[in-house]
């Protein structure tokens, strides 16, 4: 026997600190040491130890008011939803361990495009395992070599990712510029393939896009149109359907793609459109082919909590009045917001820097408040915000209570 | 339009976007020379090509590095 055998794999000794493929990653590793080092709690980091409601959580032993989890109706402890999850678990098991189109597409999937089908009245519906797939899927698989994809400087990284995977040509516009995206799709040329993509609410500032506007002038230049209505499905829109049903242009819309990961409360994505072909996408979209479908729990979450979105006129009410309240609150106090007005569940805090902005993070998180830390590349103009997302079950003295935590933080770092 | 007015043109383009006044050369580049970032690149890219009436898909920007790969492509589009 040789004595090789006997011995484990030793680890690689490194000398020194040779450049290696991980030297491109030196200056954020750096910024990140040299922000943990002034003392700074680790914001990408947080754990959630216990989960008390859509609103609290247990952060660091403290029982903390969410503020930064995109569950807008608050459906994730929704009686009936944790009900028909359990239900399937014990009736279907923990997985498909499969793909849609091999042995992964059970009842439950149907019955969760059927409901997506009803709440968007739409013809198809079309469920990918996440919100982040459904983009990369849709956008990757229609717009092929020699297309043209017209898209806002700030669309979500998924949709970036969808045209980094695909062949289209990507022409980048200014965001909710409507001449600059006009002026582009005149130059294209006669005869290429257009695709227009736009997002219902854009997730940083939580500003909306002018749809109406920009929906006509794709149409008048015979481009498709997919709006992204991840940030307002369940209660934008007198059905929740989202931004491009508030501005009445629903018809005009070819795809629609959204998550199951906010308002719906658990995870997956979707695309439902009405293209009279759409259904051959199920064949040639690979992140939908290539991956295992969403477990049997989760798509009966889902499909409980979109029927139960559909009839919730009261929770939208009061969510808008959470976020209303709390835009005017943080704006009497002083602080810059990403939006003159409210225009969705977001609420976004403008910081003067990464340093005042992670100092104020922490501050608030002692407080008992979680909200999100976004810095570049995530957001637009290198800003680093502090990102709110309201939520229907947010009682009105929880955000009275919300606005006496961003006081003083925000005294206690002098950014007011 | 022959490579001498559109690289006059494009040089009286980039002049706002120069804030450290680099001396601009054919082999100037633009992220490390120039130090444009991301959004400054998006409003160059939009000012050339609303001056030319072309578009630069990202694609065709991700093989110029340098100002006159720039004024190349341009005159390429312009022909096109």
């Amino acid at each position: 026997m040789s004595e090789g055998i006997n011995q484990s794999d030793q680890p690689v000794a490194r000398e020194g600190d040779a450049p290696d493929l991980f030297s491109k990653f030196d200056p954020l590793i750096k910024q990140r040491a040299d922000l943990l080092a002034s003392g700074i709690e680790d914001p990408f980091s947080l754990v959630m130890e216990r989960v008390l409601s859509p609103t609290q959580a247990i952060c660091n032993g403290r029982e903390t008011i969410l503020l930064g989890t995109y569950n807008y109706m608050g459906m994730t402890f929704d009686p009936d939803v944790v009900e028909s999850g359990k239900q399937a678990l014990a009736d279907f098991g923990s997985g498909t361990t499969g793909s849609r189109v091999l042995n992964g597409t059970y009842q439950g999937h149907r019955e969760c495009e059927d409901a997506l089908k009803e709440f968007y009245g739409m013809d198809h519906a079309m469920v990918f395992s996440t919100g982040y797939q459904a983009n990369l899927g849709i956008i990757s698989t229609i717009a092929g070599k020699g297309d043209y994809v017209v898209l806002d400087i700030d669309s979500h990284a998924s949709i970036w990712d969808g045209c980094a995977l695909g062949n289209a040509e990507i022409v980048p516009f200014k965001h909710n510029d409507i001449e600059a995206m006009e002026k582009r799709l005149k130059r294209i040329p006669e005869g290429a393939g257009k695709l227009v993509v736009l997002e219902g609410v854009y997730s940083m500032l939580g500003d909306i896009a002018p749809l109406k506007e920009m929906i006509a002038i794709a149409k008048r230049h015979g481009a498709m149109v997919l709006v992204d209505e991840a940030h307002s499905m369940g209660f934008i829109g007198e059905n929740g359907r989202g931004v491009a049903e508030d501005q009445g242009v629903m018809d005009d819309v070819d795809f629609i793609i959204g998550t199951f990961s906010k308002s719906v409360g658990t995870v997956g994505g979707f695309c439902v459109s009405n293209h009279p072909k759409f259904e051959i996408m199920r064949l040639v979209c690979r992140p939908y082919v290539f991956t295992a479908s969403l477990p049997p729990s989760v798509v009966a979450t889902a499909a409980t909590s979109i029927r139960k979105l559909m009839h919730n006129a009261d929770k939208r009410a009061h969510l808008w009045e959470n976020s209303r309240k709390l835009h005017k609150g943080l704006k009497e106090r002083g602080f810059t917001l990403g939006t003159d007005v409210p225009q969705s569940a977001i609420v976004a805090v403008i910081m003067p820097d990464l340093e005042r902005g992670a100092a104020m993070w922490e501050a608030l998180l002692t407080e008992g408040l979680y909200v999100n830390l976004a810095r570049p590349p995530a957001t637009p103009a290198n800003m680093t915000l502090l990102r709110c997302s309201l939520c229907a079950e947010h009682t009105s003295e929880q955000v009275d209570t919300i606005l006496g935590m961003f006081e003083r933080a925000g005294k206690a770092i002098g950014i007011i | 339009m022959d490579r001498v007015d559109i690289d006059t043109r494009i040089r009286s383009l980039i002049e706002p976007f120069n804030k450290k006044g680099v001396e601009i050369s054919d082999s100037t580049t633009f992220a490390t020379d120039l130090e444009f970032d991301s959004l400054t690149v998006m409003d160059f890219v939009a000012a050339i090509e609303d001056e030319f009436d072309i578009i630069i898909s990202m694609n065709q920007q991700a093989e110029i590095e340098n100002y006159g790969q720039l004024v190349d492509a341009v005159c390429k589009l312009q022909n096109d």
